[in-house]
């Protein structure tokens, strides 16, 4: 039983003067301690997929079940809760909230999860450490390197305790080492904690890592290698 | 909520120079708003009260019919009963009893219609200050003959201090009257009206004058505090409804009430003007702090914070730039506003003469009401709240995917 399947997923964008099949019958399952890679080219639809998946945006058919909840019904107010509760998210550049700090940006997730201050500050400090940002703690983003914004993205992904993070290319905006690094420490949640990791990239060096390859062309799964 | 008024309140100086400007102003409208306002109604009050204390008083009672018709004949019979109960009403704190009529007085060739004053010398001086205007001679005192006439007057006359003039008149039911008076005050008006036609004597001596002893065509009556003046209104209606009848300044200054409605009027649209430009100076900046923040509001989302939240936060900021002008105006203008509070501007030139004609001193004094300026706080507060809903309605239809892309 796979803690995310998506059946059939399809999703049209008809608002152009051609139909754009963006999806086009996606049917994969992900089961729990996975280490997944998306891989496909620019356009393949990548971001579309993993949208769906964390419930960002609904399919025009098919259907995304989570833990066994079928998220594509969910009214949005109640989305926004499931998001907050079962999924973390990192995205490609300026995930955080640049008027708060490292610490502040991790503590932020919990603090909408309603996690009492003291397990918080904690919690964030822990994790930054474990992304290996002890000495950035009090900085704000601005005052970070992507690599580092990346890392406390991973940590503020990891800080609500989901049952999987997406990644829509975490590594697009990053120097080799920089990508080396944040691979690293994904790995290593993910060996120590179980944490389920789903990322897309079209970087070679990236995908190698993955222990599961999804490849996507034309809205398609082409290729599913473990 | 401690956490979204913290992001907020960085966001502000995120970009310093425009919540400067912002907040710059809100203050700078604050500042007119109080300013002008201020001195709208400090003028208002002051022609009010200036009317009420030279002439009418906040409440006067009059015998049945005499404003329709000002005739010694309408005059009410004044007794100490009377008095008793108009004293005795609550909120009434000083009264005046007169008998005004006309008179022609003339002295040597010269010759002038005016209207004569009898009224109670220390409960006069009271209420108006009579006694402080006096330039020449003695102020009256009860039961004593002797007039007191204004400067113009006298100027008109020619007469002085100890000259007798001649006073004729028609006193109660045809009556004629005629008496030789000894001048022994002179007193100084700037309204040119009161300076140059009328004349004040003893109450005792002028119902003599008028073979009218115990009546009087009106009370005026003070008020402890000028707000109650339609329950105490009513209290006195109810002492001789048969016999008097009793009136507020409003139905008996009403051109001045339509003068400062109607002035009032344009104040409030100069007012509405003003707080229009505000409405839209913090809308400019609560969009712009919207928009540029698309993107950050959309990963927000994205990440589990629900939309009215993020409103929160723009409401938070908006509010901040408000309070923060207001207070900042407030505490501007006040120094401008005690200042012109305890030491009114005085007019000059024509406009001095334009107040004057409204038997005023040409001064232009400043009210200070805390409740006054807690409304433009309260009212800029309105506005940022209506400034809100733009960005509200941004943020509940932000496409989160669409968002997070930049677009
Ligand atoms: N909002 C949209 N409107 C129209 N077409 C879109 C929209 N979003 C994505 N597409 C199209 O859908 C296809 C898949 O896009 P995407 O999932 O972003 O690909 P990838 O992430 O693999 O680069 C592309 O052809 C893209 O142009
Ligand atoms: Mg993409």
């Amino acid at each position: 039983m796979g803690i995310i399947i998506t059946k059939d997923l399809r999703k049209i964008y008809s608002e152009t003067k051609v139909p754009v099949y963006a999806l086009n019958g996606v049917s994969v399952t992900i089961e729990e301690g996975e280490f997944t890679s998306i891989v496909g080219p620019s356009g393949s639809g990548k971001t579309t997929l993993l949208n769906m998946i964390g419930g960002l945006d609904n399919p025009t058919e098919g259907e995304v079940h989570i833990n066994g909840v079928n998220v594509t019904t969910l009214p949005s107010g109640k989305l926004i809760d499931f998001r907050l509760h079962h999924i973390g998210f990192v995205f490609q550049s300026y995930n955080l909230i640049p008027v708060l700090t490292a610490r502040e940006n991790v503590e932020f997730i919990m603090q909408l999860q309603g996690v009492p201050k003291k397990e918080r500050a904690a919690r964030a400090i822990e994790l930054l450490e474990s992304v290996g940002l002890s000495d950035k703690i009090d900085n704000r983003p601005g005052d970070m390197s992507g690599g580092q914004q990346q890392r406390v993205s991973v940590a503020r992904a990891l800080a609500s305790k989901p049952r999987f993070i997406l990644a829509d290319e975490p590594t697009a905006n990053l120097d080799s080492k920089s990508t080396a690094e944040l691979l690293d420490i994904m790995l290593k949640m993910n060996e120590k904690h179980k944490t389920t990791f789903i990322f897309s990239t079209h970087d070679q060096r990236v995908m190698e890592r993955a222990r599961r390859i999804i490849t996507i062309e034309d809205g398609v799964v082409a290729k599913d290698e473990f | 909520m401690k956490e979204y008024f913290k992001i907020a309140w960085r966001n502000l100086w995120r970009n310093r120079r425009r919540t400067f400007i912002t907040i710059a102003s809100v203050l700078f409208a604050i500042f007119l708003v109080l300013i002008m306002r201020s001195m709208q109604i400090g003028t208002y009050d002051y022609m009010v009260e200036s009317a009420v204390r030279n002439s009418t008083g906040y409440i006067q009672v009059h015998g049945k019919g005499y404003w329709e018709d000002k005739s010694l004949d309408n005059s009410l019979i004044y007794n100490e009963e009377l008095e008793e109960k108009i004293r005795n009403t609550p909120n009434v704190s000083s009264i005046v009893p007169r008998l005004e009529s006309f008179a022609l007085v003339s002295y040597g060739v010269q010759t002038k219609g005016i209207a004569v004053i009898g009224t109670v010398a220390d409960l006069e001086d009271k209420a108006s200050g009579l006694q402080n205007r006096l330039v020449k001679g003695n102020y009256l005192s009860e039961n004593q003959k002797g007039v007191l006439i204004p400067e113009g007057l006298a100027d008109y006359l020619k007469v002085d201090i100890g000259d007798s003039i001649v006073l004729l008149g028609q006193g109660y039911h045809g009556v004629t009257a005629a008496s030789l008076s000894e001048v022994t005050g002179i007193v100084r008006f700037l309204q040119p009206d009161m300076n140059n036609q009328l004349l004040y004597m003893d109450l005792q001596q002028a119902q003599e004058f008028y073979a009218a002893p115990g009546h009087l065509t009106s009370v005026s009556i003070m008020l402890e505090n000028p707000g109650r003046l339609y329950q105490t209104t009513k209290s006195l209606s109810d002492i001789d409804p048969d016999n008097l009848e009793v009136m507020t300044w409003k139905e008996m200054l009403v051109e001045l009430l339509q003068y400062i409605e109607g002035d009032n009027i344009s104040g409030l649209f100069m007012l509405g003007i003003l707080y229009v430009v505000v409405g839209f100076g913090i809308l400019g900046t609560i969009l712009m702090m919207t928009m540029e923040r698309r993107k950050e509001f959309g990963i927000m989302v994205a990440v589990g914070m629900k939309r009215y939240k993020l409103s929160l936060i723009i409401l938070i900021e908006s509010v901040v730039i408000g309070i923060l002008g207001v207070l900042a105006g407030i505490l501007l203008s006040m120094p401008f506003i005690v200042y012109f509070y305890h030491h009114p501007i005085q007019l000059t030139g024509e406009w001095a003469e334009a107040v004057m004609e409204y038997n005023m001193e040409p001064i232009l004094p400043f009210a200070m009401e805390p409740g006054f300026i807690l409304n433009q706080g309260i009212v800029v507060l309105i506005i940022t709240l209506l400034a809100s809903i733009y960005p509200f309605l941004v943020i509940s239809r932000l496409k989160v995917v669409n968002a997070i892309k930049g677009k």
